[in-house]
């Protein structure tokens, strides 16, 4: 492990990582701020520019632009009151009241802090989580992995959906369906091409998320008629206040902080939870253990009501990590469009990732810890500044994204017919978002689909066709009893929301 | 049963599923592999029964649905003419070159949505595209084709 970290080290301290963390924050804190532009836009984005770098930068540089995108989600929810990521919701519940009251500066630094505190414990963590997990997981076998696959996708479906999870599991069959479009990676033969050469390869990963999130997103902005810049115009560069935290706010802060990190990493672990969850979790435990006349403060500009969700909203961004570096399995959206960006690569995350690839896998830890530095450098003195750069209006920034998006493809395949199908999908997926169709499982199922077909395929064949497999392993019964329980919780849940 | 949008994007799926399923059982297999535990269609077979359970439950459970979508207020011609320009980017892109055509497709963008400062207009599309070609083809070394700029002579 020892080795395994200097190498991690070695590679995330070169002068061209540091770089990328640094590029990846600042434009990750950019696309974060804008309300509706995630961070799985974000990385999107960024996808055609990593393949120009070797894995471990590209992976380096992608998950600098997601904790930016985090960090900067926090600084429109507390100066503008519109989050620009779900993971920052709570964020707005005390900081936009502290920015209210003339100490926006103060709020600044408290969410800049307890990020940078949540991001830096949680790697911490995911150190000494991630090698022993690894470990774990290469006792797993193919049912197990198909049972985790399961799992995942029901999980993600589940929280997703906000209360939809017929419409989440309609996008994961979906996102899986996409994914069973060309050759059979065991006997080549095509499916679903109707005779068509550029489909014999499969619809490329980046063409479905770039549709899927970046274009659909701009086609929407620009169908609602919002203008997800408009708020920003109104940052004031001169009433943000000092940044200065007192005595007394790092003493909640001290509280605070490590009980949100270990949640919020927990919480990120799990398939398909993530940042908002851990966020809400967070703020809820912190209201109930704090005292009672600072219970009272809550909703109303509370250093602990704030520390919260910023601590276990990083947290959870390096939580959802684990899964990923570990199973291979992607726990939520961003960390399956990071998967899928990796098999581009040529690289298969997975249990054995930290011994074959060392250098990535231990690069990406220890650039978490160099990202959280650059954000609170980024942060604290520049985000009045970067703030303004928002201001750009939206009639620019819909056709950069739309640029962004179409070039991505056009590098990576020289094709018309690519171009044309990214825009059919996107055009597809902007209607499916008016009437809350989620779209981050589908982008999970399209991921793990042939990750999963495979998996079936071994467990099957190996059982001689019998379904047996999933209930002749113990570690396969109780992630499946894991899956029914989400889904008895999930439908336990929207019967008592029916009925109230 | 109450009939709104989301119900008729349920029926559009099951339909798709459905055509879906039909394809799958298409799909030729080998003659040796017909008959064994797992072959080429077997797991598109799984998921067009997904699909048509899936959205079988969303068209016949009860739908407390209230997303109400505004449709006078939506921005429908500007999304168009957007697509509209999207498309044509697509298919001039080839055989014009990517400066050209990004840079033009960029220009009308911010035009049609309703952008005048013609200044800033060119300096965001002509410019920016050559600098962000600079970066990918010189910088990242990206391969960019471009038949525009080649027959000029400005790139190799």
């Amino acid at each position: 492990m020892t080795e395994g970290i200097l190498i991690g080290l070695t590679t995330a301290l070169s002068l061209q990582n540091i770089f990328m963390v640094m590029i990846g924050c600042f434009f990750g804190t950019i696309i974060g701020m804008l309300p509706g532009l995630g961070p799985m836009t974000a990385i999107a984005l960024m996808i055609p520019i990593t393949y120009g770098f070797d894995p471990a930068t590209g992976l380096i540089l992608m998950a600098g632009v997601y904790y930016g995108a985090v960090f900067g989600g926090s600084t429109s929810s507390i100066l503008l009151n519109a989050p620009g990521v779900p993971g920052t919701v709570a964020t707005s519940f005390d900081g936009y009241p502290m920015a209210q009251q003339g100490k926006a500066g103060k709020a600044l630094a408290i969410a800049a802090w307890s990020s940078f505190a949540g991001g830096t414990l949680s790697a911490i963590y995911l150190l000494f989580m991630a090698p022993s997990l690894s470990k774990v997981s290469l006792s797993f076998r193919s049912p197990d992995y198909f049972a985790l696959m399961i799992l995942g996708l029901t999980a993600i479906a589940a929280f997703s959906s906000k209360g939809q999870f017929l419409k989440a599991m309609m996008m994961v069959v979906l996102g899986l369906m996409l994914a069973s479009v060309g050759q059979d990676s065991l006997s080549d033969i095509t499916r679903f091409t109707f005779d068509n050469m550029n489909l014999t390869d499969g619809i490329s990963f980046v063409l479905v998320v770039m549709s899927t999130f970046a274009m659909s997103e701009a086609l929407t902005i620009i169908l609602k008629r919002n203008d997800p810049t408009a708020a920003a115009k109104q940052v004031s560069l001169t009433e943000l206040g000092s940044i200065r935290i007192n005595k007394e706010e790092r003493g909640k802060m001290y509280r605070t902080i490590p009980r949100s990190s270990i949640i919020g990493f927990l919480i990120g672990v799990l398939p398909g939870a993530g940042a908002t969850i851990a966020s809400f979790l967070a703020y809820g435990m912190e209201r109930n253990l704090v005292k009672d006349e600072e219970k009272e403060k809550f909703g109303k500009g509370s250093v602990n009501g704030l520390s919260a969700p910023e601590t276990a909203n990083n947290a959870a961004c390096s939580g959802s990590f684990v899964p990923m570096l570990t199973l291979g399995i992607p726990g939520s959206g961003t960390t399956a469009v990071m998967l899928g960006a990796l098999l581009g690569f040529g690289i298969q995350p997975g249990p054995r990732l930290y011994m074959t690839n060392p250098e990535i896998f231990w690069s990406v830890i220890m650039s978490m810890y160099i990202g959280m530095v650059i954000l609170l450098i980024l942060n604290l003195p520049l985000i009045p500044y970067i703030a303004r750069i928002l201001a750009v209006p939206k009639n620019y920034l819909i056709p950069l994204i739309l640029f962004f998006s179409i070039t991505g493809i056009y590098v990576m395949s020289f094709n018309n017919f690519d171009i044309y199908l990214m825009i059919g999908i996107a055009v597809v997926a902007t209607f499916l978002r008016l009437y809350d169709f989620p779209m981050p499982p589908l982008i999970l199922a399209f991921v793990l689909g042939g990750l999963m077909e495979e998996n079936l395929r071994r467990s099957l064949l190996l059982s001689n066709g019998s379904w047996e497999f999933l209930w002749d392993r113990t570690l396969t019964v109780c992630i499946l009893i894991t899956t029914i329980l989400i889904v008895l919780w999930h439908i336990y849940k929207t019967f008592t929301k029916n009925k109230s | 049963m109450n009939i709104n949008t989301t119900k008729i994007i349920s029926l559009l799926f099951f339909i798709f599923s459905a055509f879906y399923l039909y394809t799958a059982y298409q799909i030729q297999v080998f003659a040796f592999d017909e008959n064994a535990p797992f072959n080429a269609r077997t797991f598109p077979i799984y998921l067009g029964y997904a699909g048509l359970f899936f959205s079988g439950l969303k068209l016949i459970l009860p739908d407390p649905d209230t997303i109400k979508v505004e449709h006078r207020t939506l921005e429908y011609k500007k999304t168009a003419v957007l697509i509209v320009i999207a498309i044509i980017y697509g298919a001039t892109i080839l055989k014009v070159g990517y400066f050209l055509t990004t840079s033009l497709f960029l220009f009308a963008s911010y035009y049609f949505l309703g952008e005048r400062r013609w200044v800033l207009m060119f300096l965001l599309s002509f410019p920016f595209v050559a600098g962000f070609m600079y970066l990918l083809h010189g910088v990242l070394e990206i391969y960019l084709r471009d038949p525009f700029l080649k027959s000029i002579g400005v790139m190799g």
